[in-house]
């Protein structure tokens, strides 16, 4: 199969739905000159009334994207950075994901949020390296996170024609990867975790930039004798209990790998899925392996202590061995 | 007192006064109905009362067409039965009933009728303002002629999110009216203390689309400047920004009396009462020889019935049962979604 880099499988994914669908448009900062890469040649193809740079007003966008779905578009928002979430917050959580149910089921908010530079990237500091994605899903927001361009393209596509606002999450650290990615039309559904390596003496469940960090620490206890199984949850909200669970049933030992913050974090919620579905198969206690509850540090030797590593999770794979 | 009445106004057609003022007098004696059975606990939680405020939506919503969208407020009631909501299933809603619009999961501050173009009241001030730009882009993009209305108080001009709209707006020529009613007030905020100028429309300016002033306690005056707003919209020329100056007649939710918080006087309400639309709309029609006092009782009969009829439809319509309150969160539905609290 032919290989294209992380971003491109993004961009095809929406090219090839805009071409099938008049009513995908593209909202967002910088995209008519694709200052993140994922827009590249939307302008050229479509023409100015299918992409549209906004102003710096992210909740006005945000807002605008909810009313333009209501009225049976299908527009897709770029977020320029991470923490403009957080601006935008009110519209997303508030409006967005909550007005179909408020309003009892009437109509749809078909949105795709999409994050191309998402999670930390080295010497942005506490504004521009957050990955708040727990918020979100804390509320209800679907959303996935690929870890390969392959996973990109599926799991973009599946948002794209989701009718709920989902988010998908591309992290800044992969978008540069390649990798193989099927043509023409290619989804995979949310809620579907895949095992990136198979193992039996324990699962390291690893999340979007940290996945390919993980697959190396498995090849590395594979040396010391230790089988490790990563398994790749893909999509964040809906969750893939069975994937997950049943490999920590068959290992009995579990690290969690994610790349978002501590308290109430992603791996929180595994953990407990974990506790409360698998407690009987587990011989040691689930561990993880997170960011710190701090502000991304500007500084390496800071940087590095704060968020999750390959040292930290090999580290705390060869305690959980002994354990 | 009513201003001196436009050019043309009596060439209007009788019906058309005769259903503005219906529409007046359905809004409030909706509103003082549903104090009522708050009170007598038929209705759970409070609502904001549009009572005074009647010639705004009532202007607006009479020169709209029923694919128009409009967004709401938390003081919704009167915009959308100004819209055509149907009092049956505004008030089945208010008791939390399965045939309420929303099915029992929104209450006031959340009704909606897509089919209506009523895209929700809203209990976040200022939050319907760029939903409304958005069904204006859909319009626009799709070859629509359909426009789109935001109403909001004088306290949401101050909410970031109104401006972001009204910038988005102006820079895309979208056909959205923004309708600020400025009763004066956000809850105890004296609008004269949270912002310094006097016409709050001048701020349309900013933005590069006109802005109007109009006096809210004129339903023909606010009709007329709406009329102008929409056209203009239609046409494809863009927003326009429409300060209609009205006042609350009651507190901001039913429950304000109990708290006992005075930041406003009586004289002031006082005053502002004698200019009350419901009143002297009436009155006017019948001092101009348009409708017989025998038509405006008709029209106070009617409304009286309708109201009857929607409060006993309510009553009579089942509660949702509990277990269907994860139901319609997702229009594409997973497993494990939406997660359960047990
Ligand atoms: C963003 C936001 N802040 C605060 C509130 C609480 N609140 C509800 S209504 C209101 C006052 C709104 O005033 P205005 O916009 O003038 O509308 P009015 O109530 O006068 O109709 C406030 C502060 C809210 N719902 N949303
Ligand atoms: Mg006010």
């Amino acid at each position: 199969m032919r290989e294209i880099r992380y971003l491109e499988a993004l961009s095809e994914a929406l090219r090839e739905e805009m071409r099938r669908d008049p009513r995908v448009v593209v909202i967002g900062e910088d995209i008519r000159h694709s200052l993140r890469g994922m827009t590249k040649g939307i302008l050229q193809e479509f023409g100015p009334n299918r992409i549209f740079d906004t102003p710096i007003s992210e909740a006005g966008f945000t807002g605008l994207a909810t009313g333009a779905a209501m009225a049976g578009m299908r527009p897709v928002v770029e977020f320029q950075i991470n923490a403009l979430l957080f601006l935008a917050f009110d519209q997303l959580v508030d409006q967005a994901l909550k007005l179909r149910y408020m309003m009892g089921g009437q109509g749809k908010v078909p949105v795709t949020y999409i994050l191309p530079a998402s999670g930390a990237r080295p010497g942005l500091a506490g504004q521009h390296a957050d990955h708040p994605y727990p918020l979100l899903l804390h509320m209800g927001m679907k959303a996935a996170m690929p870890s390969t361009p392959r996973d990109a393209k599926g799991l973009f596509t599946a948002a794209l024609r989701d009718d709920d606002p989902v988010m998908i999450f591309a992290p800044a650290a992969l978008g540069g990867t390649r990798g193989p990615v099927p043509e023409g039309d290619f989804v995979i559904q949310l809620g579907q975790a895949e095992v990136k390596r198979k193992g039996n003496d324990m699962t390291i469940v690893a999340v979007g930039p940290l996945v390919p960090a993980a697959l190396k620490v498995a090849e590395e206890l594979a040396g010391d004798g230790i089988s490790a199984e990563v398994v790749d949850p893909r999509s964040l909200l809906p969750i893939d209990h069975e994937t997950i669970v049943g490999s920590v049933r068959k290992t009995g030992r579990v690290v969690i790998f994610d790349d978002s913050n501590r308290t109430c974090g992603f791996a929180a919620e595994l953990a407990a899925i974990i506790a409360d579905e698998a407690f009987e198969s587990l011989r040691a206690p689930v561990k993880r392996v997170t960011r710190a509850d701090v502000p991304v540090p500007f500084s390496p030797p800071l940087e590095n202590y704060v968020l999750p590593t390959r040292d930290k999770l090999l580290a705390k794979c060869r305690a959980l061995a002994k354990a | 007192m009513l201003r001196p009445v436009a050019k043309g106004v009596k060439a209007m057609e009788k019906a058309t006064l005769l259903s503005l003022y219906r529409t007046m007098r359905l809004i409030r004696r909706f509103e003082e109905r549903i104090v009522e059975l708050i009170n007598r606990n038929e209705i759970p939680g409070v609502t904001h009362e549009y009572v005074g405020e009647e010639a705004v939506a009532t202007g607006v919503c009479s020169v709209l067409r029923p694919d128009d969208v409009i967004t709401s407020t938390h003081r919704g009631h009167g915009h959308i039965l100004a819209k055509g909501g149907q009092p049956r299933r505004m008030i089945a809603e208010l008791m939390g009933r399965e045939s309420g619009y929303n099915r029992g999961r929104g209450g006031s501050m959340h009704i909606a009728d897509l089919s209506l173009g009523i895209y929700g009241a809203n209990g976040i001030v200022g939050a319907g303002a760029p939903i409304a730009c958005g069904a204006a882009f859909a319009a626009k993009l799709n070859g629509k002629d359909r426009v789109a209305v935001a109403f909001f108080g004088d306290g949401a001009t101050n909410q970031g999110v109104v401006h972001e709209a009204m910038n988005l707006a102006a820079i895309w020529s979208l056909p959205v009216i923004f309708v600020c009613e400025n009763n004066g007030y956000a809850i105890s905020a004296s609008i004269k203390e949270m912002a310094t100028i006097e016409r709050l429309s001048d701020r349309a300016r900013g933005y590069g689309m006109p802005g109007e002033w109009v006096d809210g306690m004129d339903v023909l005056a606010v009709r007329g400047a709406a009329e102008k707003a929409v056209a203009h919209a239609r046409r494809g020329e863009g927003p326009t920004f429409l300060e209609c100056r009205t006042y609350r007649f009651v507190g901001h939710f039913t429950a304000e009396r109990a708290l006992n918080i005075r930041y406003r006087g009586d004289e002031e309400i006082a005053e502002w009462r004698k200019r009350d639309p419901v009143e002297t709309f009436p009155a006017w029609l019948e001092r101009e020889g348009i409708a017989t006092a025998a038509e405006t009782e008709g029209v106070r009969r009617e409304v009286e019935g309708a109201l009857e009829d929607a409060i006993a439809f309510a009553r009579a319509s089942p509660f949702p049962q509990g277990e269907e309150a994860l139901d319609g969160m997702y229009a594409t539905s997973y497993p494990n979604l939406p997660a359960r609290g047990v």
